[in-house]
């Protein structure tokens, strides 16, 4: 396994990487700004509003949105810092706990005084990561709020949020369907807010008057330097799989958002790391994960991992999704072993008008985008796998992929990280 | 009148389509969603509204709910 690098782009000055290696104790934190008064309660609330900040989990809503919501609401509140990461490809949530948790509390505890949240359960399945919020929390004076560490199985619907809800409640982690949503009924039936690790993790630099215009951006794939760097919003795809991922020119494609947002063709060189622009583009930037394929990636050979995935790690709760899921993982494979034909193309094009939104969580729409962004960002190839001549004439990329034990296709290891971030950029 | 489609909890068994064809859509595996444009968060037409009873009491795992 390759070394995941972790760094910052030379343009920023980090806020949520640290520059130095190991893990960040609470003096550490506090000799560096942590833990200090700023601003609070709904002045707090105001400037996350003013910050732009969105949700870094993946579905980019508006964090002072959630936060008012949930403060809105007479009563007991409880808080949610969601660190399950469920997306194989990403490792930031893991890593922020594993190597900063003081960051992750100080942004909890000041996200649960603006609401009015007594209580804070830390949500994670790492058990490194639970371990090191354990020991930064023994670190604390005692009654500053009832901070409790979950932890949970791994898997990819385990991080949604009503499956975070309901693993606390004592349920199985997976999701529900919606309304209520976790704002008007969540933990013991009480408003929870529930944000994800890195979107909590930018509450201290807000509190102090800071911008939170950076994110954490796992960088995976067909590059020399992989890993996790802290990276200005808006600045092209290119320049970060260059710049720090030491890649020359644009490559064949990418996976985008984690699995979530699904393929993209060398078109995305170009395009800016923001939110909107990448999905006005038909692609996203979600929890803020691209995984570069290289020469040797076949995208229908790797839609087919994809679809496999999603095919898997569904709830099996939702008809439509776990028949969808599977019904697409079928096609793009036979599709990859030169055995589908073009009727078995327009069925997963119609599943691709179909079947958005038919489950009760984003999975299958997940699903769904690998395979219209298959469909539509690399038809040159799809069309090249239709007409192999059958099986002995399959892609050579596709032959050389072991479809049957590829379980999590570009998944990020946090145990990779070196422990010291490198200067090298 | 406010319903909610639990499709966690649907079984396919497709009487809602029967009785309100123009409120569930069933996939081609006989899984129920709501269609396009209705949601649980507003109001049924007053016009689908019956239709709408007659799935919620006839659904045979009680996926159909009403809301407050």
């Amino acid at each position: 396994m390759l070394a995941l690098t972790t760094g910052a782009h030379p343009a920023v000055r980090p806020r949520l990487i640290r520059g130095q290696g190991g893990w960040e104790d609470r003096a550490a934190y506090e000799a560096a700004g942590g833990y200090q008064p700023g601003l609070a309660g709904a002045d707090l609330i105001d400037a996350v509003a003013a910050s732009g900040l969105r949700g870094r989990g993946g579905a980019a809503f508006p964090v002072a949105r959630k936060l008012g919501a949930v403060a809105a609401r007479a009563g007991e509140k409880v808080v949610l810092v969601n660190g399950e990461e469920g997306e194989p490809a990403s490792v930031k949530d893991r890593w922020l706990l594993r190597a900063r948790p003081h960051l992750v509390i100080d942004g909890a505890l000041r996200a649960a005084r603006a609401i009015g949240a007594g209580t804070v359960y830390f949500y994670v399945s790492d058990a490194a990561a639970a371990a090191s919020l354990g020991t930064a929390l023994a670190e604390l004076p005692a009654r500053l709020a009832d901070l409790r560490v979950f932890q949970v199985e791994p898997g990819y619907v385990a991080g949604e949020e009503t499956a975070a809800v309901n693993a606390i409640n004592g349920r199985p982690a997976k999701p529900s369907e919606k309304p209520p949503r976790p704002f008007e009924e969540g933990i013991g039936r009480l408003p929870t807010l529930v944000s994800n690790a890195e979107s909590v993790a930018c509450l201290p630099g807000i509190a102090a008057g800071l911008p939170a215009d950076t994110f954490l951006l796992t960088l995976g794939g067909a590059i020399s330097r992989p890993g996790l760097y802290e990276v200005p919003f808006g600045i092209p795809v290119g320049e970060v799989t260059e710049v720090l991922g030491g890649l020359a020119g644009p490559p064949r494609g990418y996976v985008m958002g984690g699995y979530f947002a699904g393929l993209l063709n060398a078109r995305g060189h170009g395009l800016p790391l923001d939110h909107d622009t990448l999905k006005g583009a038909g692609s996203g930037l979600g929890c803020g994960a691209i995984t570069v394929l290289g020469p040797d990636d076949c995208p229908v050979g790797v839609a087919a991992l994809l679809l496999a995935y999603f095919g898997r790690e569904n709830a099996g709760q939702c008809g439509s999704c776990f028949n969808g899921t599977a019904a697409m993982a079928g096609v793009a494979l036979a599709l990859a072993r030169g055995e589908a034909g073009p009727a078995q193309v327009r069925r997963l094009e119609h599943w691709c008008g179909f079947l958005p939104g038919r489950g009760a969580c984003a999975t299958l729409d997940g699903a769904v985008n690998v395979a219209a962004t298959l469909l539509r960002e690399f038809p040159a190839q799809v069309e090249a796998h239709l007409t192999a001549a059958g099986p002995g004439d399959a892609c050579p990329a596709c032959a050389a992929t072991d479809f049957l034990t590829t379980d999590r296709p570009f998944a990020s290891d946090p145990e990779s990280i070196t422990p010291h971030v490198e200067a090298a950029l | 009148m406010k319903i909610k489609l639990d499709r966690t909890l649907c079984d396919g068994f497709g009487k809602c389509a029967v009785h309100a064809p123009t409120v569930f859509s069933l996939d081609e595996w006989g899984y129920a969603s709501l269609e396009r444009g209705l949601s649980a968060d507003n109001d049924l037409p007053p016009e689908l509204e019956q239709p709408a009873l007659r799935a919620l009491l006839d659904c045979p795992v009680h996926a159909i709910i009403e809301r407050p």
